[in-house]
C-alpha cells in the first residue's frame, strides 16, 4: 500500500510538472477581429497553419461586433488592457498604441515594398511598422441596374455627375414606384467622397483641417435638398442622432433603393445575400466640379505595443503578411488587396458571380482616380473628428432643427473643440 | 407502522441534524464576535454589522463618485487621472455658457441643453401617464375580476423583460415595414414613418417606457391598496358613502405615501432613461429624443477624442436634479409624517 502511495505521488508529481512547464511554454495571443462576412472564418483557417508551425503559440480570436472596435478598443487601450493585435478601422487615430514591428520581422524591406503607402496611414509621420491592411476599400455607389432595365431608363455613363444620377434613379423610382431613390450610408467617410469631388479640400494652406468651404456647402446642399424633395428618405440618416453609423445594404438588398452609395467591403455580403436575384451593378464615383473620387479607407491588423509578447506576435504577423497567405485571404474574401504586389499581380477572387467580378473591377480601377485630398484625409489621423462633426450636424439640419448654416458653424466648433481638448496632453 | 410518537421523534432527530452546522457555525463565530464587542461595546456592534454594505457602498459608489468629480475639472485625451491636465472649473463654464437659457441654439454646447429639456420633457408626459396608468390598472386588479391572477402576471411581465429587448421588440412593430404600419396599410391607410417625426419619436419613447415599467409601479400601488383595513370600506358602505368619495377620502389619502414612493422612483428613473430609447429611437430624428444620459455617453465614449471631463461634468450636472429630487421625496415624507 505504501509502495502504491509513493508510486502514485511520483507519477502526479511528474504528470503536474510535466503539464505546468507545458503550459509555461505556451504563449497565448489574443486577437480582436470583427467581420463583415467570411473573413472571420478565412483568417482561422490561415491561423490553425502557423498554429500547426509553431506548437508553442496559441492564438485566441476574439470576434466581436465592429462597434467595440470604435468604442470599447480605444479605451481598453488607454487603460492597458487591449489585445495583442486587432482588426481596425480607425487607422491613424489609434496609432500611439500600435507597436513597431521592425525589431520583430524577418524582412522589413518586403513590408515597405508591399505594404508601403498604408505604413504611413498606420504610423502617421514616422518610419514604424505596425501591421497590414487587411482589405483596401474604396467608396463607391451601387445601382439595381434590373430596375434602370425595367423602368427603361438609360444608366448614365462614365463621367455622370451626381445631379445626373440623382435624376436618373428619381425617374427609374418614380416610374415602378421604389419608396427609396437614392441612400447612402450614414457615416462622414462616405460624405467626404463626393465633397472632394466638389472641390472640397478638407485642410487650409498650412495643412490644418478645414472642414467647411465652398466644394462641401455644394455637396451638403445637395444632400440637404435630396433629404426633403423626397431623393433620399430621412428614414435612415433622420431617425437616430449623432455620428451613429447607419447602413442601407438591407434595404438595397431587399430591393427598396435604386442607388445606394456605400464601398466595396459590401462586395462579398451582396455575392451571397441577393446573388442573382438582381443586377446589383458598382458604378464609378459620380463626379463633382472638381474631380470624380471616391474615398479610400479600409481596415488593418495592427500589433498593439502594451503586449507582453511582442516576439511571438512579430512572428504571428509575419506569417500572416506573406504574400501567400494574403493572396488567399483577399481572395476568399473577395477584399480589394492592400498589398502592393497583390494588387498589381492580380488576386485570383473565389466568386463566379459576374456582379461581384464587376464591382471588383469597377472598385479596384478606381483606385488610380482617387483624389489626393482624399489620401490625405485618409491619412490624417483625427480625421474621424472631421466625419463625425460633418455627419452629425448636417443631419441636424436635415431634420430641421439647424439651418444649413448654423450646421457650418457648429461643424467648425466642434472640431475645434474636439481638437483642442486633444492638444491638452 | 411507527406510532406517531415515533414520527415526532424522527423529525426532531432530522431538525437537529439540520440544524447542527448552523449552531456550528454560530459557536464559531460567537468567540471573535464577543471580542469585538467587547473593543468596540454594545453600540458599536451596528456599526460592524453594517461594514460589510458600507464597504460594498463605498468601493462601488462613492469612490467613483469622488473620482468622476475630479475628473470634471480635467481635461485632454488621457484615460487615467494622474496623467490629465487640471481645467478648474472651465468644463461647467462651457456647459453652462448660454445666450438664452430657454434656447439650446444659443448655448456653447447646444447637445446638452437639448438633452436637459429632451428630458424634462420626457419626465413630464412619462411620470405623469405612468402613475395614472398604474393608479387605475392597480385599481382594477385590486377588485375581485375574474382570472385576477393572470391579469396581474400579465401586466408585470414586460418588467422581467431586458430594456434592450422592450426597445427591439417595439422597433420591429414600429418600423416602415412593422407590424403597425401593415396593420395601417390593411385599413386602407398610408404608412407612418414614425422615427422621422419629432414629435412621434417622443410618443413612443415615452410610450414604450411606460409599458415596460407600469407593472412595477403598479405593484407598489397594488400593495398599497392591499394594505388600506377593509373595516373602512365596509363601513363606508353601511353609511351609504358614493364610490367618488370613498376613493376620494379613503382610498386616495392612504395610499399617498405609495404614491409618493412612485413619483419619486419613476422620477429619478425618468431622468436616468437611456437604454430603451437609445436602441428604440438612437435620439433621433436629429436630437429629438436623445436624452442627458446619452449626451454624456457620446461625449465619454463614441467621439474620437472621448472628452472625458465634459461628460464627468455633465454627470455632476445630472448627479445634482437626481439629489434635489431625492431631497424633495424625504422632505415630501418627513412633512407628511409630521402630519
Amino acid at each position: 500500500m505504501t509502495f502504491n502511495f509513493k508510486t502514485l505521488l511520483t507519477v502526479s508529481s511528474l504528470a503536474t510538472s510535466l503539464m505546468a512547464s507545458s503550459a509555461l511554454a505556451e504563449t497565448e495571443l489574443r486577437m480582436m477581429w470583427y467581420n463583415d462576412g467570411n473573413e472571420g472564418e478565412v483568417i482561422q483557417s490561415i491561423i490553425d497553419r502557423f498554429e500547426a508551425d509553431n506548437p508553442d503559440i496559441s492564438v485566441v480570436l476574439d470576434v466581436v461586433p465592429y462597434k467595440s472596435v470604435l468604442e470599447s478598443l480605444p479605451i481598453q487601450l488607454a487603460a492597458g488592457q487591449g489585445p495583442d493585435i486587432a482588426r481596425v478601422t480607425d487607422l491613424g487615430g489609434l496609432s500611439e498604441h500600435y507597436l513597431d514591428l521592425s525589431p520583430y520581422v524577418s524582412n522589413t524591406a518586403y513590408w515597405e515594398e508591399s505594404f508601403g503607402p498604408f505604413l504611413n496611414w498606420l504610423a502617421p509621420n514616422s518610419d514604424r511598422i505596425s501591421g497590414f491592411m487587411t482589405q483596401l476599400t474604396v467608396t463607391g455607389p451601387y445601382v439595381n441596374k434590373t430596375l434602370f432595365e425595367q423602368a427603361e431608363v438609360a444608366m448614365p455613363g462614365d463621367g455622370a455627375t451626381w445631379d445626373d444620377w440623382a435624376d436618373a434613379v428619381n425617374e427609374v423610382a418614380s416610374k415602378l414606384d421604389i419608396p427609396i431613390p437614392m441612400a447612402w450610408d450614414r457615416s462622414g467617410h462616405r460624405v467626404a467622397g463626393p465633397a472632394i469631388a466638389m472641390g472640397a479640400n478638407m485642410f487650409d494652406a498650412d495643412g490644418n483641417p478645414a472642414l467647411v468651404d465652398d466644394g462641401l456647402k455644394a455637396m451638403a446642399q445637395r444632400l440637404y435638398d435630396w433629404h426633403q424633395d423626397g431623393t433620399m428618405s430621412k428614414e435612415l440618416w433622420g431617425s437616430v442622432s449623432g455620428s451613429t453609423y447607419l447602413g442601407a445594404n438591407e434595404d438595397f438588398a431587399n430591393g427598396q433603393v435604386v442607388f445606394y452609395m456605400s464601398g466595396s467591403w459590401q462586395i462579398p455580403q451582396f455575392a451571397d445575400k441577393i446573388g442573382d436575384a438582381f443586377d446589383w451593378w458598382a458604378v464609378p464615383a459620380p463626379c463633382g466640379d472638381a474631380a470624380c473620387t471616391g474615398m479610400p479607407g479600409g481596415a488593418a491588423l495592427v500589433a498593439m505595443a502594451d503586449t507582453e509578447h511582442p516576439e511571438e506576435v512579430g512572428k504571428l504577423m509575419d506569417f500572416l503578411a506573406q504574400e501567400d497567405n494574403l493572396a488567399e485571404f483577399y481572395g476568399a474574401t473577395l477584399f480589394i488587396p492592400g498589398h502592393l504586389g497583390l494588387a498589381t499581380g492580380g488576386v485570383d477572387f473565389a466568386t463566379v458571380d459576374p456582379r461581384a467580378k464587376h464591382a471588383l473591377e469597377t472598385f479596384s480601377g478606381a483606385v488610380p482616380t482617387i483624389s489626393q485630398t482624399a489620401f490625405d484625409l485618409q491619412g490624417y489621423k483625427n480625421n474621424r473628428v472631421l466625419f463625425n462633426a460633418l455627419i452629425s450636424r448636417l443631419n441636424e439640419a436635415i431634420v430641421g432643427e439647424l439651418t444649413l448654416d448654423q450646421a457650418y458653424e457648429r461643424m467648425e466648433s466642434d472640431v475645434a473643440k474636439q481638437l483642442e481638448e486633444l492638444a491638452r496632453k | 407502522m411507527p406510532i406517531a410518537k415515533d414520527r415526532i421523534s424522527i423529525s426532531d432527530r432530522l431538525s437537529a441534524v439540520a440544524a447542527w452546522p448552523v449552531l456550528l457555525i454560530f459557536k464559531l463565530l460567537d468567540y471573535p464576535l464577543s471580542l469585538v464587542q467587547r473593543i468596540v461595546g454594545v453600540k458599536g456592534m451596528p456599526w460592524i454589522f453594517l461594514l460589510p454594505n458600507l464597504a460594498f457602498f463605498g468601493l462601488f459608489v462613492v469612490i467613483p463618485l469622488g473620482i468622476n468629480f475630479a475628473f470634471s475639472f480635467t481635461g485632454g485625451p488621457e484615460l487615467f487621472l494622474s496623467d490629465r491636465v487640471y481645467t478648474g472649473t472651465e468644463q461647467y463654464a462651457f456647459l453652462l455658457d448660454c445666450e438664452t437659457f430657454g434656447d439650446p441654439i444659443t448655448c456653447r454646447e447646444d447637445r446638452f441643453w437639448k438633452g436637459l429639456y429632451n428630458t424634462a420633457i420626457f419626465i413630464i408626459f412619462q411620470v405623469t401617464f405612468l402613475v395614472l396608468f398604474s393608479m387605475i390598472t392597480a385599481l382594477i386588479l385590486n377588485r375581485k375580476i375574474r382570472a385576477r391572477g393572470f391579469f396581474r402576471a400579465v401586466f408585470f411581465f414586460p418588467v422581467l423583460l431586458s430594456p434592450v429587448v422592450v426597445a427591439l421588440i417595439w422597433k420591429w412593430v414600429l418600423l416602415r415595414d412593422g407590424i403597425l404600419n401593415a396593420f395601417l396599410v390593411s385599413i386602407g391607410m398610408d404608412k407612418i414613418l414614425f422615427f422621422v417625426s419629432p414629435e412621434w419619436s417622443m410618443f413612443w419613447a415615452v410610450f414604450v417606457s411606460i409599458w415596460a415599467h407600469m407593472g412595477f409601479y403598479t405593484l407598489i400601488i397594488l400593495a398599497g391598496l392591499q394594505a388600506i383595513q377593509p373595516d373602512l370600506y365596509e363601513a363606508a358602505e353601511m353609511d351609504g358613502t358614493s364610490t367618488e368619495r370613498v376613493f376620494w377620502r379613503i382610498t386616495l389619502p392612504l395610499l399617498w405615501p405609495n404614491l409618493l414612493v412612485v413619483v419619486v422612483l419613476a422620477l429619478i428613473k425618468g431622468v436616468q432613461i437611456f437604454d430603451e430609447v437609445f436602441v428604440l429611437t438612437g435620439g433621433g430624428p436629429g436630437t429629438a429624443t436623445q436624452f442627458i444620459v446619452q449626451y454624456i455617453y457620446n461625449t465619454g465614449f463614441t467621439e474620437q477624442v472621448q472628452n472625458f471631463g465634459l461628460a464627468s461634468a455633465a454627470s455632476m450636472v445630472l448627479g445634482g436634479v437626481l439629489f434635489v429630487l431625492t431631497m424633495t421625496q424625504l422632505a415630501a415624507t418627513r412633512a407628511r409624517d409630521n402630519g
